[in-house]
């Protein structure tokens, strides 16, 4: 079987990408195959580079204070385009904020302060549950 | 030579400590073990277990250490430093529309705030409007989003520039910004001789770190360095420039990094100047810098220590600046949001304290102390306040300020400020022989550099190598209550629909010719390599929009995507 | 077997979609074609009969010498030209690391959500069958998508990125100012079968350096593709989108003489033979590698102990082969 493949991906206009590097250095060493887009990314540039890569998990980092403004958006141009692909988020996000992403359908959102140990099994577990159900599919 | 300790002296203290290392150490090794094989800084510099003058035994104390107000300006650029005055306490903040930031600006003034700061909202930061579709939901939440001179207006209603400073926090779009408060000073009638402030105008640090870039390294530099020329030579009183290694250390440099990358970027700055025909002197004491202060504290004092010396230095002896005040390196500080966590909150303001007692033992002339509340959101009151509480305690309780540079002397901070120095050149080497910073940035040399140093770092604490309390250790089960209490809330769906309605009218109301007319002299001054500033000035007051104007030049210089290194 | 007519029905249902315009059906067609097996088979098997329009240019150059931004300025102008695009990006990755980071296309996302433009990356390793066999296989399904323009980008390093190469109709080999300017760097690998060489970053001091330098070395014929066509030089600056218009003038040039002395259609068939040899090679060494495995310890004393390992080992195949 191949790599499981991920996109990550900053989320709107700002330019911290401190930890969207560090993340995606540490899943390359953890055996996935990532594509990193970089900064300033619209909802509907991660959509369609999630489409043409075919990745099993999109991670997007945002420390604007954008996140709801971005993330649901994004959640709905996936629904629209029916795509089945889990939405991670990471970034400065207030605690009260994480139960609204979670009701958009993130499945996971990391604060400040995760370890990398905890976003490498999270991802894992959420590619491997959507490959198993592509295979059923 | 003035040497600190004789030749005898040295060598009587060498013997001891043969001997201390024979005979005390070996018991006390038995007895309580070290709790680590190898200690180092937060800079990977491996810390021995005790400094004494035999690690200071060629330091020549005027080569070194100089005295206060005097090269090389290691023990503080002024010669009674904070006894004379404290340090500036000046915190940055803000966010919403115009209105609001009018209101919060009064407000402060009316608290006896005569040192504004500015942050600007992401939009503005990367030079476009509030009505670009790139725009949609940034507008107006890190900060006040400007669109036309028409805002700068609404924020600075009813304050006269002529009796308040303001700091702001822009680079690519800086000659925009300064354009549009030099413009509102003279509709106000206030000279050009008394407006003052900051504008931070460092591109190459967003190429390195802080990633709110817009055009190609060589561009962004000539225009930033426009705002310098323009402003020395009309505002006597304006900061120009912030040079930057907060960003840098931010984004996961080691202090060593910081130090040696904003050390280079001034030096690309001068370089383009004294090659545009400037006098070093008639610019250099206008320059100013902007650094972090980490929780390694010891380091950090260290840094800023020998940023002083290293850049009285490169101006006296690399540029051949004669004027003193061109070999002052002053600095604002910032503590660091990175060390910050969302785990136990609380602990953040011990964090904070410990970072802003470093800064002032290591001379800053001003201070931004951070709220506790910072790796979830913009801070709340209360968490604003103690943070400028803390500076206060330090500055009127503890008495740290009292004598100048007090750590001077002490043979580990000497040691790891020439430690730190030593490292520092060894990085600005490697960048000149890559022909300065502006050739570095393009191979994406320091770009690599912090990546790898925040990956080694972040590994560290997964390694357990590295702790961070409440992180990887004394982790809490239950978390505090803190980190529920809900959000300042900011209607930003309404600010981003006002600004917008506030751009459309302009836009029609405006006269369009003038605009066309001014927006095309720009580009055509742009063509031609002069100074735009003078332009931009024009358009602005003709009201065309920051997104025009930066349309504008971006249309002449280009746009830069970053090299892809991960 | 039974159980295969669904599987069909189901690639098949892919293939439609994705010949039709469902991005996210050539997405998931890409990813099947990632490895050879019997799936890719049958897609291949279909694609073949809609593909062979498409034009193929392999861009290949060294790290750094801006490559990725250059594809995405000319991506610009064939867009200009209502030309579709389609690029496949071989990001070179460590064989050391288990994972692969891929980047490049951080500089060309400015066209993902263009409907006529479709970015696949490709790391550089960790196909089982081979880097080469995948990109030509997904070159068949931009193809038969109906993309005009498949741009391939490699480092051009290594037998694979040299095969994918030579699948290409054109090749661009992008060269800058600074970068090992002699003509040793240009001899290295793919760098000397270019159809067309760019010397990008042309606004540097020495762009006209080397442009002197590659128009020596294609008069003594050091480099060139050997064809009846004499490589042209074109400078660009990528970053400031200069001369790239002129670049894509000139690719249509050589697709111009493709097409008139009849190599394009040539390509395409040897394209197609090498996509097919390389299918057979992966057959015949997963065959090989069951073998092995099944002797395992036969066959790690056959060195030490047999007279004549190589009669040994190849009697040991073919038996195996036979009883397979």
């Amino acid at each position: 079987m191949s790599n499981y493949k991920v996109l990550v991906s900053k989320l709107g206009l700002d330019g911290h990408d401190r930890g969207a590097k560090v993340v995606a250095r540490a899943l390359k060493d953890a055996g996935f195959d990532v594509i990193y887009t970089g900064i300033r990314q619209t909802p509907e540039q991660v959509v369609e580079a999630a489409i043409q890569e075919d990745v099993d998990v999109i991670g997007v980092s945002i420390l604007s204070g954008a996140h709801i403004h971005h993330v649901s958006r994004l959640m709905k141009l996936l629904r629209e385009r029916g795509l089945n692909v889990p939405v991670v988020v990471g970034g400065t996000i207030p605690i009260p904020d994480v139960p609204r992403l979670k009701q958009m359908g993130v499945r996971e959102v990391f604060l400040p302060g995760s370890s990398l140990k905890e976003i490498i099994n999270v991802v894992r577990r959420l590619a491997e549950e959507k490959r198993r159900a592509e295979q059923q599919a | 030579m003035v040497k600190l300790f004789n030749n005898e002296s040295i060598e009587k203290i060498r013997e001891a400590l043969k001997k201390w290392e024979k005979e005390t150490l070996p018991l006390s090794l038995q007895r309580f073990p070290e709790r680590m094989e190898r200690f180092t800084t937060l800079s990977n510099i491996e810390v021995k277990r005790i400094y004494t003058p035999a690690d200071l035994a060629d330091h020549d104390y005027f080569e070194k250490l100089g005295l206060p107000g005097e090269y090389p300006f290691t023990r503080g650029i002024h010669a009674t430093m904070y006894r004379g005055r404290l340090w500036t306490m000046r915190m940055f903040s803000g966010y919403g529309g115009p209105e609001e930031t009018n209101k919060r600006l009064k407000f402060l003034i009316k608290h006896g705030e005569t040192g504004l700061s500015l942050a600007f909202d992401y939009p503005t930061l990367v030079g476009i409007d509030s009505d670009d579709p790139m725009a949609s939901g940034e507008v107006g939440i890190c900060g006040v989003a400007v669109d036309t001179l028409k805002d700068m207006e609404i924020i600075f209603d009813g304050i006269n520039l002529g009796e308040v400073t303001t700091n702001m926090t822009i680079n690519p779009p800086a000659p925009v910004l300064l354009s549009m408060y030099v413009a509102v000073a003279e509709k106000q009638g206030v000279p050009y001789d008394r407006v003052g402030g900051t504008t931070q105008n460092d591109p190459l640090k967003e190429f390195i770190a802080q990633k709110s870039y817009v055009f190609p390294p060589e561009p962004a530099v000539k225009i930033a360095m426009d705002v310098v020329e323009w402003s020395v030579k009309n505002l006597p009183k304006w900061n120009p420039i912030s040079i930057s290694g907060y960003h840098i250390r931010e984004a996961g440099s080691d202090a060593v990094q910081e130090l040696a990358f904003t050390l280079a970027d001034g030096i690309a700055y001068v370089r383009h100047l004294v090659e545009r025909g400037m006098d070093v002197d008639e610019f250099a004491p206008r320059l100013s810098f902007f650094f972090d202060s980490h929780i390694n504290f010891f380091e950090e004092i260290a840094k800023f220590r020998a940023a002083r010396r290293m850049w009285a230095k490169i101006m006296k002896e690399w540029f051949g600046a004669k004027k003193p005040r061109s070999w002052w390196l002053r600095f604002h500080t910032q503590t660091a949001g990175v060390s910050l966590t969302a785990q136990q909150p609380w602990n953040n303001i011990v964090r904070t304290t410990i970072e802003a007692l470093a800064a002032v033992l290591g001379g800053t002339q001003s201070l931004h102390t951070n709220a506790l509340d910072e790796p979830f959101r913009v801070p709340s009151e209360l968490a604003a306040k103690i943070a400028l509480r803390t500076q206060q305690i330090i500055a009127y309780e503890t008495g740290v300020a009292d004598t100048v540079d007090p750590l001077a002397g002490s043979y580990y901070v000497e040691w790891l400020t020439d430690e730190i120095e030593e490292r520092a050149w060894r990085y600005i080497e490697r960048i000149e022989r890559m022909g300065g910073m502006i050739e570095a940035v393009k191979k994406g040399y320091p770009q690599r550099e912090i990546t790898e140093t925040s990956y080694r770092f972040q590994r560290e604490v997964e390694e357990g190598k590295r702790f961070i309390v409440g992180v990887n250790i004394f982790v809490d089960e239950v978390e505090d209550e803190i980190r529920n209490v809900p959000l300042l809330e900011i209607d930003q769906e309404e600010i981003e629909a006002r600004q917008k309605e506030r751009l459309r009218k302009i836009r029609e109301s405006r006269n369009k010719a003038k605009v066309e007319r001014a927006l095309a002299e720009l580009r055509r001054a742009a063509e031609r390599g002069e100074n735009i500033m003078p332009y931009v000035l024009t358009a602005v007051k003709a009201y065309a929009t920051l997104g025009e104007i930066m349309g504008t030049l971006k249309e002449v210089y280009g746009e830069w995507v970053e090299p892809p290194l991960i | 077997m039974q159980s295969s007519k669904p599987r069909e029905a189901y690639l098949n249902s892919l293939i439609e979609r994705a010949v039709g315009g469902d991005r996210a059906a050539l997405g998931k067609l890409l990813t099947v074609l990632e490895r050879p097996s019997r799936d890719s088979g049958i897609v291949l098997r279909t694609l073949v009969k809609k593909s062979g329009r498409a034009h193929v240019v392999g861009v290949t150059g060294i790290p750094g010498s801006g490559k990725s931004t250059l594809i995405s300025k000319l991506i610009s102008v064939y867009r200009s030209w209502g030309l579709r695009v389609g690029v496949l990006a071989v990001d070179p990755t460590s064989p050391l690391s288990r994972g692969a980071l891929m980047a490049d296309r951080l500089r060309m996302q400015r066209h993902a959500t263009d409907p006529n433009v479709f970015i696949r990356s490709i790391a550089s390793k960790g196909f089982r069958g081979g880097l080469s066999l995948a990109a030509l296989a997904m070159i068949e399904a931009l193809d038969a998508a109906g993309y005009d323009k498949i741009i391939v980008e490699t480092v051009g390093v290594g037998q694979a990125e040299v095969d994918i190469m030579h699948a290409a109709h054109t090749i661009v080999v992008v060269t800058m100012p600074g970068a090992g300017d002699d003509i040793q760097a240009l001899k290295a690998g793919v760098m000397e079968i270019g159809d067309i060489y760019v010397v990008n970053k042309s606004d540097k001091p020495e762009a006209d350096q080397l442009l002197e330098f590659i128009n020596f070395a294609l008069e003594t014929g050091e480099i060139g593709s050997g064809e009846k066509w004499r490589p042209l030089v074109v400078k660009t600056s990528a970053i400031m989108g200069t001369g790239v218009e002129e670049l894509a003038k000139v690719i249509e040039k050589h697709l111009e003489h493709l097409v008139r002395t009849g190599r394009f259609e040539e390509k395409v068939e040897s394209r197609r033979l090498m996509l097919a040899r390389l299918f057979a090679l992966r057959i015949v060494e997963e065959k090989v590698e069951k073998i092995i495995e099944a002797h395992k310890r036969e066959v790690s004393r056959i060195l030490g102990e047999s007279d004549d390992p190589y009669t040994v080992l190849e009697a040991l195949i073919e038996k195996g082969l036979r009883e397979l």
